[in-house]
């Protein structure tokens, strides 16, 4: 029964917390309240093996040990290593903390959130109430993001299916994880693809079914000076930035208008923008939608795209 | 998870809370940890089984009920919640990195004061800085915009806004009576009642040119702030019409980014998708994007509305001091 076994294994952390000295199994089997239920010492091992998964699984640190007085080994569990060190928050830090715990889109990480704040709450923490309008969300995008972010903190080989962008199906995909980044509302992972044996960035939501992590914690080496905004926002963006010329319909295009570093008169109808790009690709992209309000006089390239885009949109069939 | 290895970790963070929390109702209590007043009582009947071996009167978990309400002591061994595991920590420490990406929402300063706090206490159970936010990536909220945004809805005043509309590219001036602020997909949006329309509307903070809080209370009808709960991000209307998009392989993952009301696989490598849509200037916006990599198929005349902006584009470059164009 679930109730007896939470209550023997209740009984088993206040006795190894309790405990200075290391105590040995056959020991804990004549003290904590439980065991004499065991009918064998067969039956005792298995149990007691079971136990000790249960409270490692949970985070809690046994120790192992030999007294110097003994032989054989025991266990204890160190109250320093098990307890939240103290911690206090400020009225406007607890409101960022709440906030942030109700953030997630999935269960799975907005419960991993729920229970940190109840610990922080059972450390004393007073949180403070929230607006209810105040609701700020976060997508771990897919199924993903918990396996992959433990394998980042560490330090473990993952391995998962991706549906790249130019891929009819996805395929399997090994990578030495360097990080995991929030990037424009999204998440990605940049690490080393061992099947191309280069760098690569992954997007979260392109990762089909559960990953896995393999090896040992600790196996994966981040390169030294490596950062992974700069790693991330290149795959996004491409290199330094170069100066586009656009032509706008006066009044029009106002989202390109608030970002031009100039603005000057062309005609009667038009104005000449003048803009930083750093990806020509990503100038096409956001010029397209304005349709005959724009017109991209440079650079060459993407003046180029926008015509060659847009003449593959004219003579498609209806 | 068998049902002991999911009571024993909240037990665990139970007696700290109840110890630091004494004469609580089994109510309030249950609300805390998310479980039925049943299964908290259950909780509760456990803990005074349990303490130090020996199991005597001064060993064990003091419980002392009055009523309904319950207070906790001698449980010196476990009046600390357990450390938390990489899976909370993560969860926490990551959503407070993202928070910091959304400007405004909360104190300026206070994510990263409580940011520090809890990787000092979290100690190896955080990542070391290794999943990271770029907040240099987000559309920029201008501090004043956002300030006054959440000002005007903690303190319930009506704003008045100066609000660009994308799909028509002009400003427009409105008042609105804020409801909500939420985020989605990296971006800020309020939630608010609009003078102007007299509807629900939601509004992009980063869109926002100039926002100003007015001296006058918001009133938003109580039949309206039920239904907005319900209107999160732009939510299709069922009478909103069909619109139907045909992508390559190259542009799968505009999927990502509509509500899409249908998706089929299509034997290219590409997508049939359907969305909703309230606007033909959307759609309009959205086909002109999709250029060379896409196509609205349906509506028919929206299909070719799109491909006469098309022609009427291309014209433009072909004009005699165009420069570059193919032949």
């Amino acid at each position: 029964m679930a109730a007896r076994r939470t209550e023997r294994l209740l009984n088993l952390v206040i006795c190894l917390l309790h405990t200075r000295s290391f105590l040995t199994a056959d020991r804990l089997r004549d003290l904590v309240a439980g065991y004499e239920e065991a009918p064998s010492d067969e039956a005792y091992k298995r149990m007691f093996e079971r136990d000790k998964e249960d409270l490692r699984d949970l985070g809690i640190p046994l120790e192992t040990g030999v007294n110097s007085w003994e032989d054989e080994q025991g266990y204890r569990v160190p109250r320093g290593e098990y307890a939240l060190p103290e911690i206090t928050l400020e009225p406007d830090e607890a409101a960022a903390v709440g906030l942030a715990a109700r953030m997630w889109s999935s269960a799975a990480l907005g419960g991993s959130a729920t229970r940190a704040v109840r610990k922080l709450e059972a450390a004393g923490v007073e949180m403070t109430p929230l607006p209810d309008g105040l609701q700020p969300r976060i997508d771990p995008g897919g199924s993903g993001f918990p396996v992959i972010a433990e394998a980042v903190r560490a330090g473990r080989r993952v391995s998962f299916d991706y549906q790249g962008t130019t891929d009819t199906a996805p395929a399997q995909r090994h990578v030495d994880p360097w990080g995991v980044v929030w990037w424009r509302g999204r998440w990605y992972l940049a690490g080393h693809d061992l099947d191309r044996d280069a760098p690569r960035v992954f997007r979260l939501s392109r990762v089909v079914g559960e990953p896995t992590a393999q090896g040992q914690p600790g196996a994966v080496t981040v390169p030294a000076g490596i950062d992974l905004t700069t790693v991330v926002s290149a795959y996004d963006a491409g290199g330094a930035p170069v100066p586009a010329t656009l032509r706008a319909r006066r009044d029009r295009a106002i989202g390109l208008r608030r970002r031009a570093e100039s603005v000057e008169p062309y005609d009667d109808d038009w104005d000449v923008l003048t803009l930083l790009t750093s990806d020509p690709e990503r100038l096409v992209e956001e010029v397209l939608p304005y349709g005959p309000d724009v017109v991209v006089e440079g650079p060459p390239d993407a003046r180029q795209a926008v015509v060659r885009r847009l003449r593959l949109l004219a003579e498609a069939n209806p | 998870v068998s049902g002991a290895t999911d009571q024993l970790p909240r037990l665990l963070a139970l007696v700290p809370w109840l110890l630091a929390h004494p004469d609580t109702s089994i109510e309030d209590a249950a609300h805390e940890f998310g479980v039925t007043a049943e299964q908290l009582r259950a909780d509760v009947t456990l803990l005074w089984m349990c303490g130090l071996p020996g199991y005597g009167p001064g060993d064990l978990i003091d419980v002392v009920w009055e009523g309904d309400r319950v207070t906790l002591s001698n449980a010196e061994e476990i009046a600390r919640p357990l450390r938390l595991t990489p899976e909370e920590a993560l969860a926490l420490v990551a959503a407070l990195r993202a928070l910091s990406d959304v400007p405004g929402v909360v104190a300026a300063g206070a994510v990263d004061r409580a940011l520090a706090k809890l990787e000092s206490a979290a100690g190896t159970a955080v990542d070391g800085g290794r999943v990271v936010v770029a907040t240099t990536g987000t559309p920029a909220v201008e501090p004043a915009i956002a300030s006054a945004v959440t000002d005007a809805l903690a303190r319930g005043r009506r704003l008045r806004l100066r609000y660009w509309v994308p799909a028509r590219d002009e400003p427009t001036e409105r008042d609105v009576d804020p409801i909500r602020l939420f985020t989605a997909d990296g971006a800020a949006y309020l939630v608010g009642w609009c003078h102007r329309v007299e509807d629900l509307r939601t509004f992009r903070l980063d869109r926002i040119l100039a926002a100003a809080v007015l001296d006058a209370d918001a009133a938003v009808p109580a039949e309206v702030r039920d239904r907005s709960a319900e209107a999160g991000m732009y939510r299709p209307a069922p009478d909103d019409r069909e619109v139907a998009i045909t992508l390559d392989a190259p542009a799968r993952w505009v999927a990502d980014y509509f509500p899409c009301e249908r998706v089929r696989e299509r034997p290219d490598g590409g997508l049939d998708v359907t969305v909703r849509a309230r606007d033909d200037a959307w759609v309009r916006r959205t086909g002109l994007g999709l250029a060379g990599v896409g196509r609205v198929t349906d509506p028919p005349a929206l299909a070719e509305d799109i491909r006469s902006a098309a022609r009427a584009t291309l014209a433009l470059y072909a004009e005699p001091e165009g420069e570059g164009v193919e032949s």
